[in-house]
């Protein structure tokens, strides 16, 4: 090892910098799954929404040169998945949670079929922000570039906090996800209500699968996503649904799944495909420490599923 | 009657609409229509390729389909299959030496016991912290593929498996071999007759009755006094083996080794064929056949026209939406002749 690498100290910092660049999907992703929620559905399809928004994504911004087309295609390809999910649900005895399945099915599906042709090329990525120009190590410095899209989810966050809290938008989506019965007393459409939720829902997590694509790992392959959507979705509930919530969790989650690699740099190899699964034992383990068999999940909103 | 026409129609709008997809990309629907009907049933060969596939189907679907009585929605069968097929590999190299029937048989308990512990598992924590079992099965399942990687690539590490890594290849003795006549292996009995037990169990057994009353209505089974966890562990244990059974059957009758291979779609696939045999044991059987021909026909369409192999994926994401979206009909059709009997819904 030369001088200027901080060897050991590199795997805090490498996790530190993984956890911006890995968390963005994640941050993302639950951002939406947030919206969604509210509105008492669940959107499992996300898994399918992120891997199709990587592709589309990848797809527009290697034809047009331009990488923030590419995000806006892959948050337009989010929405359509997330209309096609509310449209399926608000028909009858449709069970939300079945629909996701089968949305992950298709989203993977089609994004490996239409994908195809992108594997080999190498598309425009999107540009980062340098915050480390104050330090002379190479390390410190890669680690401060920071993505323009985790960016903007850092702000989008606190934004979503405060819509839900005081616009009449957000109180709409909130009446809506507690109870569909008052809701509709009060004389809100319900179904168009979600439809709007799982379409933004879709929209967040289409852009949060362009990241992907476009800038950490940057390339378009068919192992791209494992598991991120779904982990998003389990992170929602987390996070209690408070969309800034989230984003700590997401950080703590990108973390998780920067250790694997940041390990690997250093040169331990040994268990590098445990470390990898390091986000879903995470995950699956605060879905141990945080619910309850015996009451229902603070914070839930009341029509949802999946809590109950 | 409406319970069989409802999915045949869907699955009838289904092939048109992955038609009309085609034909946007500029491939007739009808050479699609052909080829996937000659890759599929056209031929003994083809034939026997669907039934091959259509074992471990069968078993993966069961990993869905017996939790469903209880109105849990499980889709952890990839993990229990590869967890399954990890346990059947590591047994059947520990015991190398031993005769066959001591340790076909101990390949497959070890294979089961790996898929109820990841299922179970689900099952539990459902009962005991309210965990939603959708979501855990399917985090389950990807700690166990990478378990699986992990195995591969460190401890059980054959060294001469360079460009692949895997386990040592098995004893010859210890593979299951073809059923009389037919280039198909013994596993698609062993998934007939999983279908059927788990059939039986949850039909004509009290424990089945218990199980879809909690289905039914959680309150009132409990109200009722029936062990509710008791029931939820079990099944969800039951499903997971059937799946880790499947993982077995695919290493000694298909791979004759545990890799990443192993992760070809049954599960994900499975949930579908669970599905579309609305949850019941003996429907999954012919459904299982019919997506065992779907997958086969994959490479004829790979092939001849230049489709690629995500296409299969494609087909079945419609039929999944498809399906769902056609639940509302059950009960509502209404066929004219049949008018005056009660619905089956």
């Amino acid at each position: 090892m030369d001088e200027t690498s901080p060897g050991w100290w590199g795997v805090p910092l490498a996790v530190l910098a993984g956890a911006i660049r890995v968390s963005t999907p994640f941050l993302f992703v639950s951002l939406g799954e947030c919206l969604t929620e509210k509105s008492g559905r669940i959107n499992l399809g996300l898994e399918g929404t992120l891997v199709m928004g990587a592709m589309s994504g990848y797809a527009v911004a290697y034809g047009t040169g331009s990488p923030w087309l590419g995000v806006l295609v892959a948050g337009l390809a989010g929405t359509g998945f997330g209309i096609l999910h509310a449209a399926v649900c608000s028909l009858e005895r449709v069970n939300d949670i079945a629909v996701g399945i089968a949305l992950m099915l298709l989203g993977t599906g089609l994004a490996f079929f239409l994908g195809k042709p992108y594997i080999q090329p190498q598309a425009p990525q999107l540009p980062s922000i340098d915050f480390g120009w104050w330090s002379t190590s190479q390390q410190v410095r890669s680690a401060l570039q920071v993505n323009a899209l985790f960016l903007i989810g850092a702000v989008l966050a606190p934004l979503l906090v405060w819509g839900l809290r005081n616009t009449r938008w957000g109180m709409v989506l909130r009446i809506v996800g507690e109870s569909a019965e008052a809701a509709r007393a009060m004389g809100y459409p319900v179904n168009r209500v979600r439809l709007f939720a799982t379409a933004a829902g879709g929209f967040l997590a289409g852009v949060g699968g362009s990241f992907l694509s476009l800038h950490y790992p940057g390339s378009w392959n068919e192992r791209l996503s494992s598991g991120q959507g779904i982990t998003a979705v389990a992170l929602v509930i987390f996070a209690r649904w408070d969309p800034v919530l989230c984003f700590w969790a997401s950080l703590l989650f990108g973390g998780a799944g920067a250790l694997g690699p940041a390990l690997q740099a250093v040169g331990v190899t040994q268990g590098y495909y445990l470390f990898n699964a390091a986000p879903y034992v995470l995950t699956l383990a605060i879905m141990i420490a945080t619910s309850s068999a015996r009451h229902r999940l603070a914070g839930a909103p009341a029509e949802l599923s999946v809590t109950r | 009657m409406t319970a069989i026409l409802v999915p045949v129609a869907a699955l009838a709008a289904s092939l048109a609409l992955f038609g009309a997809f085609v034909a946007l990309i500029g491939v007739s629907p009808l050479d699609v229509y052909q080829l996937m009907y000659t890759g599929a049933f056209g031929s003994w060969f083809s034939w026997q390729n669907t039934l091959t596939r259509a074992a471990p189907l069968i078993l993966t679907a069961l990993c869905t389909a017996l939790p469903a009585q209880l109105g849990l929605v499980v889709i952890g069968g990839e993990g229990a299959l590869v967890l399954g097929a990890l346990a059947a590999a590591a047994t059947g190299l520990a015991l190398e030496g031993a005769p066959a029937p001591v340790v076909v048989p101990a390949m497959g308990l070890a294979a089961m016991a790996a898929g109820a512990l990841l299922i179970g598992g689900a099952g539990a924590l459902r009962h005991g912290r309210g965990v939603n079992e959708t979501i855990s099965s399917l985090l389950l399942s990807y700690i166990a593929i990478a378990v699986l990687n992990h195995m591969v690539e460190g401890p059980l590490k054959d060294p001469a498996s360079l460009n692949k890594p895997s386990t040592a290849p098995l004893a010859d003795d210890y593979t299951i071999g073809t059923l009389p006549g037919m280039d198909v292996h013994w596993g698609l009995v062993v998934g007939v007759v999983c279908a059927l037990a788990a059939w039986v169990l949850m039909r004509r057994t009290t424990f089945g009755f218990a199980a879809r009353m909690v289905g039914g209505n959680p309150r009132a089974a409990r109200m009722a006094g029936l062990p509710v966890g008791r029931l939820l562990i079990v099944t969800t244990a039951l499903a997971g083996a059937m799946a880790g059974l499947a993982g077995m059957v695919e290493v000694a009758a298909v791979h004759g080794r545990a890799n990443a291979s192993l992760v070809a779609g049954y599960g994900s696939t499975g949930i579908l064929v669970a599905f579309l045999a609305r949850q019941n044991p003996l429907a999954v059987i012919p459904v299982a056949i019919l997506f065992g021909g779907i997958g086969a026909s994959g490479g004829l369409l790979q092939r001849r026209l230049g489709l690629p192999d995500a296409s299969v994926l494609v087909l079945q994401g419609i039929i999944f939406v498809t399906l769902l979206a056609s639940e509302g009909l059950h009960g509502r059709v209404r066929l004219p002749r049949l008018a005056k009997q009660p619905q089956e819904a």
